[in-house]
């Protein structure tokens, strides 16, 4: 095998893309559990629903109709649960709502099955972003570098939402120390509101964006469920920093796992994810320290 | 003496039975839910095509069972069970995956109920696992790649890297299509086998393959995986310097929409697709389209050749459990596949493998069949069972 420096930038490359995707599920995932110490297992199905909502949008308007549709109609969704289910049980412990998050993920697939049928559903990349483009040496898919930007551009965006303003502050206030919070006059329920319907726009966005890559079926969300909570475990609860970094890890062990050692590459990271647990419990950059 | 006058009244019912229509009991065991039930579907609509298109040419009518296996074997045991104990069933027909195969394989032949495979390949159930009541109607695993070890290296390929999930089937694909080629003098320059359902991303092994210095690259994957892979190695512009080939459920007309242009030009193998030109497949392709407004795909043939294969048994005097096992292994005709028989020494099918070319047709993609390559029996694999006793 020739394995030269444009076998490794192309392999970077995929590592960058798939945290890129991952992390635009699991900030949204973190942040609801941060703020709300709600973990909420659905969140993986409202990825998959995204992903339907894009290619039924697609096929009617085209993939940009698709792209910016799915995360609203997502966040739409997450209003319904939020106030039909979530609302009611913010006060009933974890045990409780991870039984009726994780009886959501089967009511959700079901559903997903009955309205769109069991065939997988295939979305086409753009015309703008088809094709491949030399970079670094490299030729890459440019749909692939537009996810590794997307993903970028969010975390930038949220890095200057929570750290420079002051819904930013609030949040940030109210991951800490919510009873706290609120007693400082801040509507801590508004915002976790808020805050739910952004990570349910970010799960419908991850949907659309993952769509034209890989292909639309009802389990797609239980498939993406484990590795999303391992980021979250690895990064650390509730935090921006540590999504990136659990992203980035999960990515880059993935890739070159499947590289380096194919016959470990299943393994690695739940290893990886073990040695986490036991060193540092809490993850590598909690948000509360 | 009552009693022996009633014993009297039932045994002369009992021989007056066969004069009068008989109703056969069928179970279909599929997957209505879970990961396949897209399949089940299929193989379900293609059973009913042929006992509505078959079912007159008998004077018997077929009562049909189904049982949703949700692709667990031991929900499939539980579903098997029920059809062979409570429904009391003459014949079980279906069958997915091959999980749920080795699952229910015990319980049929203890009991001694006729099964007739619609899709689960695993090369042991035609092999060591056989069983004189287990009737396989769709295909091995190993069957389909085989042919095309040898198919490739004729068109001058000489170093392939192989691709397939790690699980059995996956395996036992790519170990049939490495052993005709390597036979053939081809080499196999790499090899890897990526974590069955847990692989969304395909490009870290893509991008191996391509600086394997591989001509050509044969992979298998089915469902999701098919459509991510085909449409991830197209965009990555594979497809010109390393042609893609296959099992061909990678590009199977029941998903092959979904891979969209990415599937065009890549060459698979496979023991049936909807373009065949003969009579047979025309009747099935259009009865399959009336009743669903689908093109069938190799899944719905499998559950239309079930339901023929259970017809051509009744007609040659089937009527019970015994007999019908019996007469499921003597079965041969002229199906939309081509010529198909039973090897009685393993009770796989024998069947036509098609090398066939996923291009753009007027509506959508279509195939276009390369090549026919010869029926060959399978290996009989350590499966020992007496021959069916021909009457």
């Amino acid at each position: 095998m020739s394995l030269d420096l444009g076998f490794w930038t192309l392999q970077a490359l995929n590592a960058l893309q798939l945290s890129m995707l991952l992390f635009l599920l699991s900030i949204g995932l973190t942040v609801i559990f941060g703020l709300m110490h709600f973990v909420n297992l659905a969140h993986g199905a409202l990825y998959a629903l995204g992903a339907y909502f894009a290619a039924s949008a697609a096929a009617v308007g085209g993939y940009w109709a698709g792209f910016f549709l799915a995360p609203v109609a997502v966040a739409g969704v997450g209003v319904l649960l939020y106030s039909g289910l979530i609302q009611r049980m913010r006060k009933s412990g974890p045990m409780a709502q991870v039984l009726v998050t994780f009886g959501l993920i089967f009511a959700l697939l079901d559903i997903t099955r009955i309205v769109w049928g069991d065939l997988a559903l295939g979305l086409e990349v753009p015309d703008l972003l088809a094709g491949r483009v030399a970079l670094l040496g490299v030729e890459y898919p440019a749909y692939r570098l537009f996810i590794i930007a997307l993903g970028l551009a969010i975390f930038g965006a949220l890095a200057f939402v929570l750290s420079r303003t002051q819904i930013g502050a609030m949040i940030r206030a109210g991951v800490d120390n919510d009873a706290m919070a609120a007693c400082l006059g801040i509507n801590v329920e508004r915002l976790f509101f808020i805050v739910f319907c952004v990570g349910c726009a970010l799960a419908g966005l991850a949907g659309a964006v993952a769509a034209p890559l890989l292909s639309v079926t009802p389990d797609m969300g239980l498939q993406i469920l484990i590795p999303t909570l391992i980021v979250i475990v690895i990064g650390g609860l509730g935090s921006l920093k540590g999504a990136i970094a659990g992203s980035l890890i999960f990515g880059f062990v993935q890739t070159f796992g499947a590289v380096l050692a194919p016959q470990l590459a299943s393994v690695l990271i739940y290893a990886l994810l073990a040695a986490v647990l036991v060193i540092r419990p809490v993850g590598l950059f909690p948000a509360k320290g | 003496m009552k009693r022996a006058l009633l014993a009297a009244l039932g045994l002369a019912t009992g021989f007056a039975m066969p004069a009068t229509a008989q109703d056969i009991k069928v179970g279909l065991l599929l997957p209505f839910s879970g990961v396949y039930a897209a399949l089940g579907n299929d193989i379900e609509a293609g059973f009913t095509t042929a006992l509505e298109q078959f079912g007159s040419e008998t004077p018997a009518t077929f009562e049909i069972v189904r049982e949703d296996t949700e692709v667990k074997p031991p929900v499939a045991l539980a579903k098997a069970k029920k059809l062979i104990l409570q429904d009391k069933v003459d014949v079980i027909s279906g069958i997915v995956s091959s999980g749920v195969l080795g699952a229910v394989r015990d319980m049929v032949h203890g009991a001694g109920v006729p099964l007739i495979v619609a899709n689960a390949g695993n090369d042991e159930a035609t092999g060591e696992a056989c069983s004189p009541y287990i009737t396989r109607m769709s295909f091995s695993n190993g069957q389909v790649n085989r042919p095309m070890g040898k198919w490739m290296h004729d068109q001058g390929i000489r170093k392939v890297y192989t691709l397939a999930p790690d699980y059995a089937a996956g395996r036992q694909m790519i170990d049939g299509f490495v052993q005709t080629f390597t036979a053939a003098g081809g080499e196999i320059v790499g090899q890897e086998f990526t974590p069955f359902q847990k692989t969304q991303d395909f490009g870290p092994y893509m991008a191996q393959a391509k600086s394997s210095g591989a001509e050509a690259v044969f992979v298998f994957y089915a469902g999701g995986e098919a459509i991510s892979f085909v449409k991830q190695y197209d965009s990555f512009g594979l497809k010109a310097e390393l042609p893609l080939y296959g099992s061909g459920f990678l590009t199977s007309s029941l998903y092959v929409n979904a891979e969209g242009p990415a599937a065009e030009g890549v060459i698979t193998a496979l023991h049936y697709v909807p373009t065949l030109d003969n009579p047979a497949n025309a009747q099935f392709v259009e009865a399959f389209k009336a009743k669903t407004g689908r093109v069938p795909s190799e899944f719905a043939v499998h559950g239309y050749d079930a339901g023929r294969a259970l017809i051509e048994a009744v007609k040659a005097g089937a009527t019970d459990r015994e007999s019908l096992a019996n007469a499921l292994r003597q079965v041969s005709f002229d199906g939309p596949r081509g010529a198909l028989s039973i090897d009685p020494a393993t009770n796989n099918i024998v069947q036509p493998i098609y090398v066939y070319e996923t291009i753009a047709g007027t509506d959508g993609l279509t195939q276009k069949v390369l090549a026919q390559l010869p029926a060959e029996a399978d290996p009989v694999n350590g499966c020992e069972m007496a021959a069916p006793v021909s009457n």
